[in-house]
C-alpha cells in the first residue's frame, strides 16, 4: 500500500526558477555575449554607438526595456544558484542552511537589488 | 559443428558468506569459454564444476526476467546480457549491485527496492468504473506511446546500482519507481495521479534527483527513467502552484 505522503518539498519553487533561467541561458546567453561582447563595441554589423550611453539609458528607462535587464540578470542567477546548490550539497560542503543561503540568497539579493536600481533609474516620460 | 572452449578468461568474483566470513573478499577462477558464452554462464560452469557453493540469482538466460543484475567491471549490467568475448582477455570483476546490502555471494537484498516499487501504486485505478458491457477501453497510438516505454521496465535495480543519489540517500524513490509510476500516470485509462504525486512530491521523491542520468545509460531494455523524473518534476510542481484550485475527493 502508498506509504504515508512525504512532507511536500518547496523545491518546485527554485526548480521552476532554475529552470526559466536555463531556457533563457541557452535560447539568448550566447547571442548576447557575442552582441554586447563583440559585435557592438566593435561596430561589426551594428552600429558602434548602439549601446552608447544615452541608448543604454533611454533602453533601461523603458519599461520593457526594464523588464527584460531584470529577467535576464535575476533569471541567469536562480538558474546558476540551483547548479552550486545541488554541486554543495552532492560534495557535502556546509549545512543546508548554509548552502541555501550561499546559492538562492545570493540570487534573491541580486534579484531584488536589480529591481532597485531599475526603478532607481527611473522611466523616461517622453517614451 | 560445436565450438571447443580453448580460451579462457579469469573472473574475480565476489564471495560473502555471513556465516563464515568477516567481510567480502573476492576469488578468482579461471573459466574456459566460447565466443557464444555470457558471463552467467561462467558463473553456472563454476558452479557446476569447480565450486558448487557460489550463489548468485537468474533464471530466464534472455534478459527479460531481471534477476540476475550485478557489477561487471564495476558497471550494472544483466550477466545473462553480457559476453565474456566482449571482456577478454579480462581479468573481469564480478560483484553484487552496487548499493544493495549483500545476502550471499552476489545475491542482495531487495526489500528497499520492492518497498518503493509499492509506494507509487503500480497498478491502474480506472477514472469511472466501467462495467464490461460497456466493451474494452480503446487506446490511440499517442495514448500508447505516451507510457509504452516505461512498461519495458523489468524491476532488474541497475538503475538503482547506477544512481550516486541512491549511494547517498537510500530513503530517495529512485528511478525504476519513477520509471513505473510514469507507466501507470501516463496511461489515457488511469485516474491515479493524485494520489502518486503525493508519495513522490518530498525531498526524498521526485526533488532527490539531480538529473544525472545514469539510470538511462544502464537500463537494458533502453527505459529512461530521468524522462519519467522530469515529467513528475514538472507534474509536481504544477500540483505546488495549482493544488489550491483542484478540487480532491474527502479522503
Amino acid at each position: 500500500m502508498p506509504h504515508a505522503p512525504e512532507k511536500r518539498s518547496n523545491a518546485p519553487v527554485f526548480w521552476l526558477l532554475f529552470g526559466a533561467g536555463g531556457t533563457l541561458s541557452a535560447l539568448f546567453g550566447v547571442g548576447l555575449i557575442l552582441v554586447t561582447g563583440f559585435l557592438a563595441p566593435q561596430g561589426i554589423g551594428i552600429s558602434a554607438d548602439a549601446l552608447s550611453y544615452e541608448n543604454a539609458l533611454a533602453f533601461t528607462q523603458n519599461g520593457l526595456g526594464k523588464a527584460v535587464i531584470w529577467a535576464v540578470i535575476s533569471l541567469f542567477f536562480w538558474h546558476a544558484a540551483e547548479r552550486f546548490y545541488l554541486t554543495l550539497k552532492d560534495m557535502h560542503v556546509f549545512s543546508d542552511t548554509g548552502r541555501r543561503l550561499l546559492t538562492y540568497g545570493v540570487a534573491a539579493v541580486v534579484t531584488v537589488a536589480t529591481a532597485g536600481l531599475l526603478l532607481a533609474i527611473g522611466f523616461n516620460q517622453t517614451m | 559443428m560445436t565450438e571447443r572452449a580453448d580460451k579462457t578468461i579469469e573472473l574475480r568474483v565476489l564471495r560473502y558468506n555471513p556465516e563464515a566470513d568477516e567481510k567480502p573478499h573476492h576469488q578468482s577462477f579461471t573459466v574456459p569459454y566460447t565466443s557464444d558464452m555470457s558471463v552467467l554462464q561462467g558463473l553456472q560452469w563454476i558452479k557446476d564444476t569447480v565450486d558448487g557453493s557460489l550463489t548468485y540469482r537468474w533464471s530466464c538466460r534472455m534478459a527479460i526476467c531481471g534477476s540476475c543484475g550485478m557489477m561487471i567491471n564495476a558497471e550494472p549490467k544483466l550477466a545473462c546480457h553480457t559476453l565474456l568475448r566482449d571482456l577478454a582477455p579480462g581479468p573481469v570483476t564480478v560483484e553484487p549491485l552496487n548499493h544493495f546490502p549483500i545476502e550471499r555471494d552476489l545475491v542482495v537484498t531487495v526489500d528497499d527496492f520492492v518497498k518503493k516499487i509499492e509506494s507509487v501504486t503500480p497498478w491502474l485505478i480506472p477514472k469511472h468504473p466501467k462495467p464490461v458491457s460497456e466493451g474494452p477501453y480503446n487506446q490511440t497510438p499517442a495514448q500508447l506511446a505516451a507510457y509504452e516505454n516505461f512498461s519495458a521496465c523489468i524491476n532488474c535495480m541497475l538503475c538503482y546500482a547506477a544512481c550516486p543519489q541512491y549511494g547517498e540517500n537510500p530513503k530517495f524513490i529512485g528511478p525504476a519507481a519513477m520509471a513505473i509510476l510514469q507507466r501507470y500516470d501516463g496511461d489515457s485509462r488511469d485516474g491515479g495521479s493524485a494520489l502518486r504525486i503525493d508519495a513522490v512530491h518530498g525531498e526524498d521523491g521526485v526533488w532527490g534527483c539531480t538529473a544525472v542520468g545514469a539510470c538511462s545509460d544502464v537500463c537494458p531494455k533502453a527505459v529512461d527513467p530521468m524522462h519519467a523524473v522530469n515529467q513528475n518534476k514538472m507534474n509536481t510542481a504544477l500540483d505546488y502552484f495549482l493544488r489550491f484550485l483542484k478540487k480532491r475527493d474527502a479522503k
